[in-house]
This record gives C-alpha cells, structure tokens and sequence, in this order.
C-alpha cells in the first residue's frame, strides 16, 4: 500500500530519478528495476500475469541483466514458488521456495519491528553497514532458499530465515529499506549507485 | 532479537504539535514535520501521531501531515484520531504510514478492527485505548478523554486483540503529561491479557520509568511525549541508559 510511495520518495530523496509504473515499455525503458510490495504471493504473481508484464520482466531481468531490487512481497515473487493463499509459481529467478514461518509457540506472526540482520562479507547492498545492523521487518511468510549461496543475509525470529538474497543482478530483501532510517536508505542508495 | 521500541507520541492540534496533562491545558510544541525530522535523526524506532481534535470536531484526519512527514522520514509511522472507517484506514495507509490507530469509532463501532485486520493485516491496526483509574478497576475513556463508557479496559483490551488488532496503545489519562512514571499496573494487566505488543503510554518523566514499564509491566514500546517536550533527555540518552539495564534496544551502528 503506503510502501509503494515511501519507495519511491526514498529514491528520491537519494536524488535518482523514479516512475511507478506498470506498464512494459516503462520496464524496457528503465536502467533498474524496484519490486515492493505489500500482499499476498498469489495476488502478487496475478496481479503481474494479469498487467501481461511477466515476460517483460523476464526479458529486462534474465536476457538484459538489468539489476532488480525486490522488497518484502517484491522479494518474494522471485522465488519458484509460494504456498500463501494456495500453491503459486514464482518467478523462478531465486532457486526455492517461500513458506509461511513458525517461530513457534511464544512468538507472534507477522514478525513486526526492528531486527538485526546477519550479513555475507561482500554483497554489494550492505556496503558501508556493520555486520548486523538492525531493519524494519513486517512479514509473516520467508524465502527458503535452494542454494544457501545466494542467501546474503539472514535474520533470526525463532529460528534462522532469509533477510536477503542475491543471485547475480537479482537482488532481494525481505525487509523494509524505506522504513529503516539511515541503515535502510543506505541499502537502497548502494543499489541506486551499483 | 526484536528490540524494545522508543516511540515518540505527536499530538496534533490545529496542524501543530501540543503537549497537555491529564489530557487538557494543552501547550504548543512546534511544528509537526520539523520535530518528527529531529526524532528520525536521533533514530526513534517509530512515530505515532494522534490527531485529538478530529473525533470531537466531526472532521476529516490530518492525513497531509502524515504525508509530509512520511516523505522526510523513512521511519515506521503510526497515525490515528479521528478515524471512523475503512476508507480512511486506506488514505492514512497511502499517505504513508505503516499503522493506524483507532479508539473512540473501535468503541462504538467494534467490527472496525475485524474489518479493518481482514482487509489491510492485522500488523497495520492499533486499538488505542484511554484509561482512568475507577477504584479498583480502569474505565475506558472516549472522545479524547471526554467521555466515560463504564467498559473495563483490560477487558477491552482483551476483546480488541481477538477482534484482530495488531497492537495495543494504553494510555493511562491519570498519568498523562504528570512525569510521574507510567501506570505500570495497568500496563502489565493488559500485557498480560493479550499476546500482541503493547505500548505503553502517559507519564514518563525520567530514563527509569521506561526501563521499569518494560521490564515490570511487560511493555514491547514506550510511547513518549513529555519526556522530549519538557525535560533534558533525548532518545540517545535513552538508548543508553535502556541498554545499560539490559533492555535490548536498536543501536546505531554504521
């Protein structure tokens, strides 16, 4: 919802040029490419078949390697698949699935608030960070990734998940870089300047 | 670990920021987005903002002040006063905050939590509940404080979470704006009642009322307004002084 426009008046605030679109010539057109999102997996991947910008985005992410930054849902999406609201394909550019956590009996979903990530040495995004600094999370369901080596980042909610994923110039991150202050417009102003 | 939250609370009145005791004689505190921005820069886990006059005035919420402060500050926001549905849940979410808190049309209208958590999540709507001390038991208070409805607040509380709210603001109104520490009895009852957070608010006046909130009323945030307006401390010092009493709080760290 609101995390569409807190993206892109971040971007902006970083001094890159932004246009929210759903169009698939704006996707051709663009030197990068941001996925938020707020929903559920299904919806998300509809929504996307139904706008007709799956192929676009297939051509801009796989064949032109156009760096893409997914967030939250965004992130999500670019799994093989996703058991929120039913069994849906992804996707597929990040090899796993997502699934909803369980952080067991004395935790509560969503997982809600600040939490400290645990980063991969190295990965472009988290240039200039610490090793754990702290995100804003809103989510309930995680990425379960095939390859632990694309996982650049993980965070511990009653048991270890993905907070960030990189597989070539396929970028994910499961929490809210426009809403986690100084550390969060970092990360974006790293993709902006990659 | 999740961290306790440190949660400066913006009153707004008119398009300014205003500070009360007891829920009147309000003063002016300056400007909403000029404060909230020096609030972002001292790293304040989140921002609540309660427009109190809406309900009582019939009109509108304060949505453009949420927008231009969410266009500033790329922090958690929560925003509430005034909101008595679904659509308006919706423009405060667009306008860019994360939450929405809702207390007087929760009251008189309990199926706008159910329908507000079906539609947009149960993380993005708050119960904010207002309370006074009645002997024995806390009365919910409506209308800013005005109005007295007889329901217990802890079984308000209770009946909120099960509704589908995601997180529960206690104000006590008896502590409000006194620096005289939170109600910690009231917090801990309605900690213990629900298993979502709870913030707890009204009556921080030094760095030991938030430690003593969170680890004796089982509080997940402290909601700040006194403390920032009118005494020394600032949202480093207590940082600080939470860690040091081993309360996990989020560091700065570059």
């Amino acid at each position: 919802m609101g995390n569409l426009r807190s993206v892109s008046k971040a971007v902006e605030y970083l001094g890159a040029e932004v246009e929210v679109s759903n169009s698939d010539e704006k996707i051709a057109e663009a030197e990068k490419l941001i996925m938020p999102g707020v929903g559920s997996f299904g919806d998300g991947m509809k929504n996307l078949a139904e706008k007709d910008l799956i192929s676009a985005l297939h051509s801009a992410v796989i064949s032109e390697k156009k760096p893409v930054l997914g967030i939250c849902l965004g992130m999500q999406l670019f799994a093989e698949d996703g058991e929120e609201g039913g069994f849906h394909k992804g996707l597929g550019w990040v090899p796993g699935s997502v699934k909803k956590m369980e952080p067991g009996p004395d935790l509560k979903l969503p997982h809600v608030g600040w939490n400290d990530i645990s980063q991969k040495e190295g990965n472009p995004l988290f240039q200039g960070l610490s090793k754990n600094p702290s995100f804003y999370f809103v989510h309930s369901y995680a990425l379960e990734c095939a390859d632990p080596t694309f996982v650049s980042a993980t965070c511990n909610y009653g048991g270890e998940f993905v907070a960030a994923v990189q597989k070539n110039n396929v970028f994910g991150l499961q929490f809210h870089p426009e809403k986690s202050q100084r550390e969060g417009l970092r990360v974006l102003e790293n993709f902006i300047n990659m | 670990m999740l961290k306790k939250r440190l949660i400066p609370c913006i009153l707004l009145k008119n398009g300014r920021c205003v500070k009360g005791t007891n829920f009147t004689n309000f003063r002016d505190t300056g400007n909403p987005v000029t404060t909230s921005k020096t609030y972002n820069s001292q790293n304040a886990d989140e921002l609540i903002f309660l427009d109190i006059t809406a309900t009582n005035e019939g009109r509108e919420p304060s949505f453009d002040i949420i927008r231009s402060v969410a266009d500033e500050c790329f922090m958690p926001i929560t925003a509430g006063g005034g909101v008595t549905n679904v659509r308006q849940i919706r423009e405060y979410l667009l306008a860019g905050a994360d939450k929405v808190s809702i207390n007087t049309a929760a009251v008189e209208n309990p199926p706008l939590i159910e329908e507000g958590a079906s539609i947009f999540g149960s993380q993005c709507i708050v119960a904010s509940i207002d309370a006074r001390k009645k002997g024995d038991f806390y009365e919910v208070y409506t209308h800013s404080g005005t109005r007295s409805t007889g329901i217990d607040a802890i079984e308000w509380a209770r009946k909120s979470a099960k509704l589908g709210a995601g997180e529960i603001l206690i104000t006590s109104i008896d502590r409000e704006g006194t620096k005289q520490g939170y109600d910690i009895d009231l917090v801990k009852q309605v900690s213990d009642s629900v298993d979502i957070p709870v913030i707890a608010s009204g009556g921080a006046g030094n760095l030991q009322h938030l430690v003593d909130v969170i680890v004796l009323g089982n509080a997940s945030a402290v909601s700040l307004s006194y403390i920032l307006n009118f005494t020394d401390q600032n949202l480093i010092k207590m940082k600080a002084y939470m860690k040091n009493a081993g309360i996990e709080v989020r560091d700065f760290k570059f």
